[in-house]
């Protein structure tokens, strides 16, 4: 049997110190962790259990933003009332996630370092070779079953889709990642695979997720993320746009723009060139189609995922009207 | 002596709820809410180990060599069972009970067919040294190239069915001439049944005797093919299930893994459990087949069906054979002059499929009743007209009378319900924003299967009634029907009545499939508690220690547990004073449907067997049941997103022994005719030959937002060619149609007419 330890850490030091340890992993709400154990992905040689560290739970929000603890529970932040009027894509992307039992117990810091869903990564079994859990050993996925594979930012190396949906909202509001003392533009976070696509975070071994760090912005107050999927609930996003507007004093003219992408990439895909194209225009529905389409530039498809590309700048475009409907 | 009217069973028929026909809630509820129900695998057992399975990766080949030491040698682990360390098996009959060719059969396989089979298991002192061991154990394959499914280059056209055949008249000449002529191919994916609790069972023996706790839709069946593996008597193996955690067909059989955790448990002399893990599911045993139709119908400009030439293939495996009856609903559903259905079925590297809610019946309504859609927009008229215009007043291919079809009333009670008047007939002409919004129709019907059980009904000391039987309740309410068909019976009530089900060594059942259980079992309980009341009237009359022996009377009434004579001038005792009075401690009959005279061979094979079950199209009738599919789903026109947001499905099961449960069937059905339609499709990789979406997470299956309020209107009236007390098929007959009738919807809505399942988005985009 494969044991592992199991440490409870009492504070944030001892919690770093054990997890710089090789083999060691850190382990929040366990919906991502003990998944992929019993797929025989993570195979930690110990454990290092952070949620009973105190202070690391609040959910702070006042004028200049919001500073969310990585030990609070998804389901707590998508119904704060604070997070809700003042960054409704960041609630909207929440409750829209997994289900309401994983983000009961779900945590903010776990939730940005959740996994891939490409199938092949998480059946070593059946399918030995993935760059992303064994690096050089090929990838499965290219030439298989590709439907939910990312087609942007991928790389000859991996093309596996960044699942999550709370990190599309962070990455759209210039969120920071609070490393403890170190602190990281969220963009800058998540790592494209280039050819080391096991390396996902800029992250380092001894370092933890303390705290997410939300800039107020007025784009963020007039927010939304609109999730598409087949099934209605519980189920990862086909395309999923989080969008953000501020009007100049006319309530016509965009004067800021924040648009970024999941479902379809690499990583939490901010979409500058939508933004830079409708700054300082008005919400003309064939601008805001044409526009959305500069989302998706540079896209590649691998078949079965071809649909991304005609799905995603649909989905930025609706979310960027339909927050114009509200003006 | 006692008088039995069988009153109308739905709900509109006044019946009190402990009667038959009222609308009981499920007895079984509260033990299955408070967690107090124990399923098969919970028993806590002595000394019991864990098991394992090992599967292969490899879709076609064989395998080389098995390295099991790293296994052995790890903490806990007592046996590790290859095809070489494995004990011999005998091949059991299949359930036709056809004899079964004399040569060993072994669960754990050398020769692989496709990936997921079973090739080696470890079992250890812990489920969990029994996980890690099983990692350990290596196999190396000489790797064959396998054919992966219907659309393969290597599937060929497949092994031709005789027997599915079915022609009257001359299809293609008529074909041929006819004015309007539609052709068009169906394809549904590999789905899988996704029961919430997995396969798995704990075996025990003592001696030669084998005790199989594992859950089952049929116990004797079962209990039948461990005993042939096994070589021993019939008597010697005991399977208990008293609960199951959802089946959809998928367990009706003894499977492999049960041979496997049978053969460890003797092998080690200890009580075994093995359960599957999830992705174990979808490769240990079959879902539905794939499939592939070709309708083509020839009609007048009118829309008169002229002809109907069918064609279906389906999946089976590369060594077992599963017919999937394409043209099952074809040939019954319109009256047409000429005709011609005929099928293959094709081997590709899977395992073989198995039974899912309503085998044939399903995809075959996919094919027809999308045809018929098409057939309608061609000629230019309603959808709903155009199945009225080709009703078919008789079976069409039987050439038999109806038992009862209340098919013309559902399409008028659905079409009242649903508003069907006010569609505007043309595609994409419905509205709302971004959401078009289309309204389909289709129809469904499932036969009635018919066999024969046994129950006892016992009456004891203190007034209350046992029932027991070896059927089962999945779910589907089999304790709650028996209890009111017993509490009515007898006049008892029905929380008087202890109904034991799920042990084989009760009066045998059997199978619980097609939707046949109910009609039995009532029949059957309706028998044993007759007989029952007969007696306890009996004594009553004819004892001299009764109070009513003095009386004279020639008969007696039965109500609230209590006896009295019918003019209410005697005595009023309750049944427990009665017994006690004529010194009695219970009485107890049984009860059977089998013909008189039978056999106790005949009556061993319609227990064990399906060999027994009779012809729908017995004698004078064709027997059915029937239903009608109302759809309103809003497509996203950007996104392709198909939301179904209304459904009225009016239904013909005949009699309802307890409306309430039967609309909780339905509505089951008609949730997995949702699924089926826009979510469900096993994924292959073509590489591999394997299913790369084998979890939960990825098979998706529809949730509670996924699913609009859902009005079901029972039409059914009693069917006394059917059953005993005039009930027809319920569990299965709802999710037909129900694809066909989003797929008509979503035509109406998008003008897009979507073939192939499940309706996905990117199919819309
Ligand atoms: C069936 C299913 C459906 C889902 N659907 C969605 C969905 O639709 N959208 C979506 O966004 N998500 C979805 N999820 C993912 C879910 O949101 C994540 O599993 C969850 O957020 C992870 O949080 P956790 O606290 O449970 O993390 P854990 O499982 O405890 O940890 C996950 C990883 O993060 C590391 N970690 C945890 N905390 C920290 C920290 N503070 N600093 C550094 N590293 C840390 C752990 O070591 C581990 O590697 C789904 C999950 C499942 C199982
Ligand atoms: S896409 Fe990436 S994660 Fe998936 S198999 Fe290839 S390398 Fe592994």
């Amino acid at each position: 049997m494969r044991d592992f330890s199991y440490l409870r850490a009492n504070s944030l030091d001892a919690a770093r110190q054990a997890a710089a340890l090789p083999g060691a992993m850190l382990l929040a709400g366990g919906t991502t962790l003990i998944d992929l154990a019993k797929c025989g992905v993570a195979e930690p040689d110990s454990l290092v259990d952070i949620t009973h560290l105190t202070g690391l739970n609040s959910i702070d929000v006042n004028e200049r933003g919001a500073t969310i603890g990585a030990l609070a529970r998804m389901g707590h932040v998508a119904d704060h009332a604070d997070i809700k009027s003042r960054f409704p894509a960041i609630s909207e992307a929440l409750w829209q996630a997994a289900s309401a039992q994983i983000r009961n117990m779900a945590t903010i810091g776990g939730n940005l370092m959740q996994r891939t869903r490409c199938p092949y990564f998480r059946d070593p079994m059946n399918f030995p070779a993935c760059n992303k859990r064994e690096p050089g050993s090929g990838c499965s996925a290219m030439g298989g079953v590709t439907r939910g594979h990312a087609v942007l930012g991928t790389s000859d190396a991996c093309i596996a889709m960044y699942p999550g949906d709370l990190a599309v909202a962070l990455v759209a509001f210039d969120a920071i990642v609070h490393l403890g003392e170190r602190q990281i533009p969220v963009d800058d976070f998540f790592l494209l695979p280039g050819t080391t696509p096991d390396k996902e975070h800029a992250i380092e071994p001894g370092e933890m997720i303390t705290a997410i760090e939300i800039p107020g912005t007025a784009a963020a107050r007039r927010s939304t993320y609109l999730k598409i999927r087949d099934r209605q609930s519980y189920e990862f996003a086909a395309a999923s746009a989080a969008v953000g507007i501020e009007f100049e004093a006319d309530g016509r003219t965009i004067r800021d723009l924040r648009v970024a992408l999941g479902g379809v990439a690499t990583k939490p895909w901010r979409a500058r060139a939508v933004e830079d194209a409708l700054k300082g225009k008005g919400l003309e529905p064939d601008a805001v189609r044409a526009a959305s389409l500069l989302a998706i530039q540079g896209a590649v498809d691998h078949g079965a995922n071809h649909y991304k590309i005609e799905l995603a700048p649909r989905v930025v475009a609706r979310a960027i009207l339909r927050l114009g409907e509200t003006a | 002596m006692t008088v039995h009217n069988i009153r109308h069973g739905d709900a509109s028929d006044g019946a009190f709820a402990e009667a038959v026909g009222g609308r009981l809630s499920r007895v079984d509820g509260p033990a299955k809410i408070t967690g107090a129900a124990k399923y098969a695998v919970e028993q806590q057992l002595e000394g019991l180990a864990y098991a394992v399975l090992v599967e292969s990766t490899i879709a076609s080949g064989k395998v080389r060599a098995i390295d099991t030491k790293a296994a052995k040698a790890a903490p806990g682990v007592l046996q590790v069972l290859t095809p070489d360390t494995i004990i011999s098996l005998k091949t059991a009959a299949d359930w036709f009970g056809t004899p079964p060719p004399d040569k060993p059969y072994c669960p754990l396989a050398r020769d692989i067919t496709f990936s997921g089979q079973h090739v080696a298991a470890v079992v250890a002192e812990t489920f969990e040294q029994a996980v890690a061991a099983a990692a350990l154990v290596k196999v190396s394959y000489d790797e064959t190239p396998s054919i992966v499914d219907l659309s393969d280059g290597k599937a060929g056209d497949g092994i031709p069915i005789d027997a599915m055949t079915k022609e009257w008249g001359d299809a293609q000449g008529a074909f041929a001439s006819a004015p309007v002529r539609i052709c068009a191919a169906y394809n549904t994916p590999r789905e899988y049944q996704a029961p919430m609790e997995p396969h798995g069972l704990i075996a025990r023996w003592e001696g030669d005797r084998l005790t199989v706790w594992e859950p089952s839709q049929w116990l004797d069946g079962m209990a039948r093919t461990y005993a042939e593996w096994f070589d021993v008597p019939f008597e010697n193996v005991r399977l208990v299930s008293p609960y199951i955690g959802g089946g959809f067909g998928s367990k009706a059989l003894a499977l492999s893994h049960g041979a496997v955790a049978a053969c460890a448990a003797k092998m080690l002399g200890r009580p075994v459990r093995l359960v599957m893990t999830r992705p174990q599911t979808f490769t240990g045993y079959g879902g539905r087949a794939a499939t592939r139709q070709t309708v083509t119908i020839g009609a007048d400009a009118q829309g008169n069906i002229q002809s109907i030439v069918h064609r279906g293939v389906n999946e089976t495996s590369i060594d077992g054979m599963w017919v999937e009856p394409l043209g099952s609903v074809t040939s019954i559903m319109y009256a047409t002059p000429n005709f011609s259905s005929k099928q293959n079925v094709v081997r590709v590297n899977s395992v073989v499929p198995g039974a899912m809610r309503a085998p044939g019946e399903n995809p075959s309504a996919f094919g027809i009743e999308s045809a018929i859609d098409e057939l309608a927009y061609e000629v230019g008229i309603d959808p709903l007209e155009i199945r009225l215009r080709n009703y078919a007043e008789q079976d069409p291919h039987a050439k038999k009378a109806w038992s009862t079809r209340q098919l013309r009333e559902a399409f008028a009670a659905g079409a009242e319900r649903f508003g069907w008047s006010r569609r505007s007939p043309e595609p994409r002409s419905m509205r709302d924003g971004n959401q078009l919004i289309g309204w389909g129709v289709a129809a469904g019907t499932y036969p009635v299967r018919r066999a024969y059980g046994e129950a006892i009904v016992r009456i004891l000391a203190d007034g209350s009634v046992e029932v027991e039987s070896s059927s089962i309740d999945m779910g589907q309410g089999t304790y709650t029907i028996l209890a009111q068909t017993a509490a009515e019976t007898l006049g008892v009530p029905a929380d008087d009545v202890v109904v034991k089900l799920g042990d084989s060594r009760f009066p045998r059942a059997g199978v619980t499939g097609g939707s046949r259980l109910a009609g039995v079992m009532t029949g059957a309980v309706y028998k044993a508690a007759t007989s029952a009341l007969d007696q306890l009237v009996g004594l009553a009359i004819s004892d001299p220690r009764s109070p009513f022996h003095t009386l004279q009377a020639n008969t007696l009434v039965v109500a609230n547990g209590r006896i009295a004579s019918p003019r209410g001038d005697g005595p009023d005792v309750s049944i427990a004073e009665l017994l006690k009075s004529v010194g009695r401690d219970h009485i107890e009959a049984t009860g059977d449907t089998m013909p008189e005279n039978s056999t106790p061979e005949e009556r061993y094979k319609n227990y064990t067997t399906i060999a027994m079950a009779l012809p729908h199209t017995e004698g004078d009738y064709s027997r059915h049941s029937w239903c009608a599919h109302f759809i309103e789903v809003r497509v996203d026109e950007d996104f392709g997103t198909v939301r179904v947001s209304r459904v009225v499905s009016a239904l013909d099961s005949g009699r309802l022994y307890n409306p309430k449960l039967a609309e909780s069937q339905w509505k089951g059905g008609i949730i997995m005719g949702i699924g089926q339609a826009l979510l469900e499709e096993g994924i292959v990789d073509r590489r591999h030959g394997r299913i790369v979406n084998n979890n939960l997470a990825d098979y998706l299956v529809p949730t509670n937002a996924d699913i609009p309020d859902i009005e079901v209107i029972s039409v059914g009236i009693p069917d006394l060619h059917s059953s005993v007390l005039g009930g027809k098929g319920v569990g299965e007959l709802a999710i037909v149609g129900v694809a066909p009738a989003i797929a008509n919807a979503v035509f109406h809505a998008t003008g897009k007419r979507v073939r192939d399942l499940p309706i996905t988005l990117e199919k819309l985009i």
